[in-house]
């Protein structure tokens, strides 16, 4: 049978949770690196023993570890994150030039195809790879020095390259987001970008046809379909038929359209999950009731789901990374809580069951099925 | 060989559990040839305690020594004699803050 490892990334440590493929019984480890912020932690698909994971402190700033015994063990690799040349500026929040400065790795890309390749999204917003397991790192700097790229300014939690897509089919093609700058797409490995933001609605923006300027909260796609992307922006749920070309909202009887994670069914390409909150000002669900969201259809009609998740006086949060599925029939959804709680359904969302309700802020959740 | 005191998360993250460690240095060693000396034997320290390129002190870092902060003295300037002898230790410390 398989089983399942959940890798959980807080604002005080990691977690690892394990438990068989029925995933009712559930054994907890950690914490690793407490003490530390831990804004991801995830296993690469082609060794899923190799797991990386971003360790940062105010304090102290970045470390990187890997384990390579499906975290039993764990090594400092490299943390060094130069940016190519001289850096420049991008915008502050008042629209002033503010240099860019190396802040925190938000998010790790392991490579499906080679085990010594990984990607890193970091603040200030860059891209880098490593082809050695993440001993030493290079930016992918035709994203930055993109024409644009002094124009991009910060969301709230900082000038963050959060998401990473890596097309299945197709290794020339990667997908990224930042906020608040919007989402870019590469066809050749990285060197060229191209913003991806047509069709997207930011009244935050005064022109709303703006190349970039969009606060992507995130980005889903699925294997088997890698030109269909998802999106959960500031405001709107967004869906995109053509690699990102053109935009159009699916947010339907949505809620809120606000929120931060979205994710896609394993089994079914055209079944998403968000989780909405109330707005960009009240980051917590609205009414009180945490609720997931899910369509079938790929978008604008959606269905509450409730069973076990609680529907009275919850004022989480649920950050963008915090959310993920299994690879099992019927797909296992998970989700963390910035209230410390890990949720999962094994059924697809028609049952949640809390796997931790104590954790530190949760920011970030990955499964792996093994 | 100088006494040096790392605040927790760094001796963790060197992998050391004794509070002090020592370090051997130069009877003309300064701030940056300590710290550089620290990193070439725990590599993993690189960028936590300075920023590797620049030197500069992270922000949330201070040195004392002596009974004294030492934090914005000239880092290439020679250590107290009291230091290299042993005889006081030197104190990275991570600033008193919440969260």
């Amino acid at each position: 049978m398989s089983s399942i490892r959940v890798l959980v990334g807080t604002h005080k440590g990691a977690f690892i949770l394990t438990a068989d493929g029925k995933r009712k019984d559930w054994k907890v480890a950690g914490p690793f690196f407490a003490g530390w912020d831990i804004y991801h932690i995830k296993g690469s698909p082609s060794d899923p023993n190799r797991i990386y994971a971003s360790q940062s402190s105010a304090w102290f700033g970045q470390v990187v570890h890997r384990s390579d015994d499906g975290g039993a063990s764990w090594n400092v690799v490299g943390n060094h994150f130069a940016y190519d040349g001289i850096p420049g500026t991008h915008q502050w929040y008042d629209g002033t030039p503010h240099p860019w400065e190396f802040a925190r790795v938000w998010h790790f890309e392991p490579s499906p195809h080679h085990r010594d390749v990984v990607y890193a999204g970091v603040e200030d917003a860059a891209l880098f790879r490593s082809d050695d397991a993440g001993v030493t790192w290079n930016e992918l700097s035709g994203l930055r020095d993109h024409k644009t790229g002094s124009q991009w300014q910060p969301g709230a939690g900082g000038m963050c390259l959060h998401t990473i897509l890596l097309d299945p089919g197709n290794p020339q093609r990667i997908f990224t987001a930042i906020s608040a700058a919007g989402a870019f797409r590469s066809d050749d490995s990285g060197g060229t970008w191209k913003p991806i933001n047509r069709g997207l609605r930011s009244e935050q923006i005064p022109d709303q046809n703006a190349e970039v300027g969009h606060c992507v909260h995130r980005l889903a796609m699925h294997p088997s379909r890698p030109k269909v992307l998802f999106m959960q922006k500031h405001w709107d749920v967004m869906r995109s038929d053509d690699e990102g070309e053109h935009w159009v909202e699916v947010s339907g009887n949505l809620p809120t359209d606000f929120g931060f994670p979205i994710d896609i069914d394993t089994n079914h390409p055209d079944t998403v999950f968000v989780v909405p909150i109330t707005s960009d000002s009240q980051h917590f669900p609205p009414e009180g009731k945490l609720r997931v969201y899910r369509s079938r259809v790929g978008g604008n009609e959606w269905e509450p789901l409730t069973n076990g998740l609680p529907q009275e006086h919850c004022y989480v949060n649920v950050l963008r990374d915090a959310m993920a599925v299994d690879a099992l029939d019927p797909c296992g959804v998970y989700f963390g809580t910035t209230g410390g709680q890990v949720y999962v359904s094994p059924d697809g969302g028609d049952h949640w069951e809390a796997i931790v309700r104590d954790l530190p802020a949760v920011f970030s959740v990955e499964v792996q099925t093994l | 060989m100088i006494r040096v005191v790392l605040p927790a998360h760094l001796r963790t993250l060197a992998g050391v559990a004794e509070s002090e460690i020592c370090i051997d240095a130069p009877g003309d060693a300064s701030i940056d040839s300590l710290i550089g000396a620290l990193e070439l034997r725990f590599p993993q320290l690189l960028d936590t305690i300075r920023d590797r390129t620049t030197g500069r002190r992270r922000p949330f870092v201070r040195y004392f020594a002596c009974s004294r902060d030492l934090s914005h003295d000239d880092a290439r300037d020679t250590l107290p004699h009291a230091v290299i002898a042993g005889d006081e230790p030197f104190l990275i410390v991570g600033a008193m803050a919440g969260g």
